[in-house]
């Protein structure tokens, strides 16, 4: 498959919007339950949550450059009995809603007044918050992992990866942020982003071997039905390109695709975590903030290689341009 | 339920694109608007078709066969590509198994030409909606054209008769008995797409020939020798009415 980069943005953006979050609302919950000590930086949980929507805003951005007809979007909305995509398409925007609501909420300091039995409105909303910021990456990464004729993607570490990755470099940025506005933060989030980008990184090896063994299930005879050994295209019925050609061939050599895959693997995993390691213990923003950003570069890589390893069987049909 | 579909028989193809053109001249002119096409005459042209003609080589020089392969949507009679549409611009019609694509609901989003198998979508670059073939579905019902044109343009254009159009699902039509009769076969059975289109493989022509066409039926009794010269009034056997 060719690369989209729009989806590429999209799925990387809201992924970090998502993680960060999830580290928010955790770090609210410890300090309820007295694990930790309530951050004191005035406007912690407002600014860091306003952080979060705009990196969430940012991919539902990105989304629209995928489509043909953006000022028809809202008509993807309808087919969410079926569609993982409408499913998506729905879930995005209700999560966006629930962490502006979150932000708002702790802006206005509604922690102060509880609701019923100690939970406070920004609890309650940030339950909820986490019911769908869960559910968006079950449906992001159903819309891949949900086509059958992809078998790179037709597997559910594709909705794990998901979840591992964003939770990885959403606790990146938190740690990032906390190292910033929340020193004593600071190690207590980069633990759990280096723990998951461990997770990460056992998740997506375990795809990258998966996939590496995949045998295609269709070949040429089924494609065209004759039952013959060796059958080679000689014509793929037009001289020049088509979408066909464009949208489904990634056309760079396989040295480039390893070359890809070594640098994200060194991007994403040890890279990030010694920075965030030596950021933590040195308690240097300016390194945490390096740990979050290489390792956003590199998921870019990640997520480009997701796309390019997928060959879809159309390909059969158009291998020689004449 | 009818299904209306298509039958190519590979036996017959001879690759001349006359269904290629066919499909293109008829879509392209029609209400649902043009199948752009760009750099018609350039380095690197490139448009929106429906059909597409392809040829393969099997088996190894010098016994080789070129298999003509014309390609369009099949009509799966279970579309992978219509649940995963998030407007529900692609849809596949109850009442003949035609799938179809909305223009006017289509984002372009790309989704539905992922989950088909068969590389039978294509986006039109200009309108920027996903185009598909609609077996002709504003002409196989137009009762301004005789009976005997409501059907698809390529069908029409075919000059060997490859292409056959009708309801595979009613045992007595000819698509029907030409699965039937000559091992028709779908694309790719492993995804359970259940293509509705049929392909008839390449077979051996034999040609019958009969005891009779061997031996003169006027010469019953095997005498080779001349027969009687008949009578100048009487007609010959062979209706050759007089010498």
């Amino acid at each position: 498959m060719r690369p989209a980069f729009s989806v590429i943005l999209l799925t990387t953006l809201i992924g970090v919007g998502q993680g960060l979050f999830l580290a928010l609302f955790s770090v609210q919950v410890l300090t309820r339950i007295g694990m930790l000590a309530a951050p004191a930086a005035p406007g912690f949980y407002p600014v860091a949550s306003a952080i979060a929507l705009a990196f969430l805003a940012a991919g539902l951005v990105a989304s629209f450059f995928h489509l043909g007809r953006p000022e028809r979007a809202w008509r993807a909305a309808a087919m969410w009995r079926t569609s993982w995509l409408s499913r998506e398409v729905i879930v995005l925007p209700a999560f966006m809603a629930c962490v502006f609501l979150y932000a708002l909420g702790h802006h206005l300091g509604w922690p102060s007044q509880p609701l019923f039995a100690g939970i406070d409105a920004t609890l309650a909303i940030g339950a909820i918050g986490t019911a769908l910021c869960l559910l968006l990456f079950l449906c992001t990464g159903m819309v891949y992992a949900c086509l059958k004729f992809l078998p790179e993607w037709h597997t559910p570490l594709t909705v794990v990866n998901y979840l591992a990755f964003g939770c990885a470099s959403g606790l990146m940025l938190a740690a990032a942020y906390a190292a910033l506005v929340e020193p004593k933060l600071v190690r207590f989030l980069a633990a759990w982003a280096a723990g998951f980008t461990a997770v990460a990184l056992f998740t997506r090896v375990a795809s990258l071997i998966r996939n590496g063994r995949l045998r295609p299930r269709s070949t040429l005879q089924t494609a065209i039905g004759v039952k013959h050994p060796r059958i080679v295209q000689s014509s793929q019925g037009f001289m020049g390109g088509s979408f066909n050609t464009r949208e489904f061939f990634h056309g760079r050599p396989g040295a480039f695709l390893r070359a890809v895959k070594w640098s994200f693997l060194v991007a994403v995993f040890p890279v990030p975590v010694a920075l965030l390691g030596a950021g933590a213990l040195a308690a240097s923003p300016a390194l945490v903030a390096a740990a979050f950003l290489v390792q956003y570069a590199g998921l870019l890589g990640e997520r480009w290689f997701f796309f390019a390893q997928a060959t879809h069987p159309q390909n059969l049909y158009y291998q020689r341009v004449a | 339920m009818t299904q209306l579909a298509l039958v190519i028989d590979l036996n017959v193809c001879v690759g001349c694109q006359a269904c290629v053109t066919s499909c293109k001249e008829w879509n392209t002119s029609g209400a649902a608007g043009f199948l752009s096409d760009d750099n018609p005459y350039g380095a690197d042209p490139t448009g929106t078709f429906f059909n597409r003609v392809q040829t393969f080589e099997v088996g190894e020089y010098p016994n080789t066969q070129t298999v003509h392969f014309p390609k369009s949507c099949l009509h799966c009679e279970d579309p992978p590509c219509v649940p995963v549409c998030p407007t529900g611009a692609s849809y596949k019609r109850a009442e003949d198994g035609i799938v179809l694509v909305d223009y006017d609901k289509c984002i372009g989003c790309k989704y539905c030409a992922w989950a088909c198998p068969y590389g039978v979508r294509e986006v039109d670059e200009h309108q920027k909606v996903m185009k598909k073939c609609t077996l002709c579905v504003d002409r196989i019902y137009d009762q301004q054209l005789a009976p005997s044109d409501r059907k698809p343009a390529c069908v029409m254009a075919c000059p060997t008769n490859a292409r056959l159009f009708g309801d595979i699902h009613d045992p007595a039509s000819e698509v029907s008995q030409a699965i039937r009769e000559n091992a028709g076969y779908q694309l790719m059975p492993e995804w359970g797409t259940h293509p509705a289109n049929h392909y008839l493989p390449r077979r051996k022509q034999e040609l019958k020939i009969h005891d009779d066409a061997l031996e003169r039926v006027d010469n019953p009794l095997k005498i080779d020798g001349k027969l009687p010269r008949p009578g100048v009034r009487e007609p010959a056997l062979d209706d050759v009415t007089t010498w």
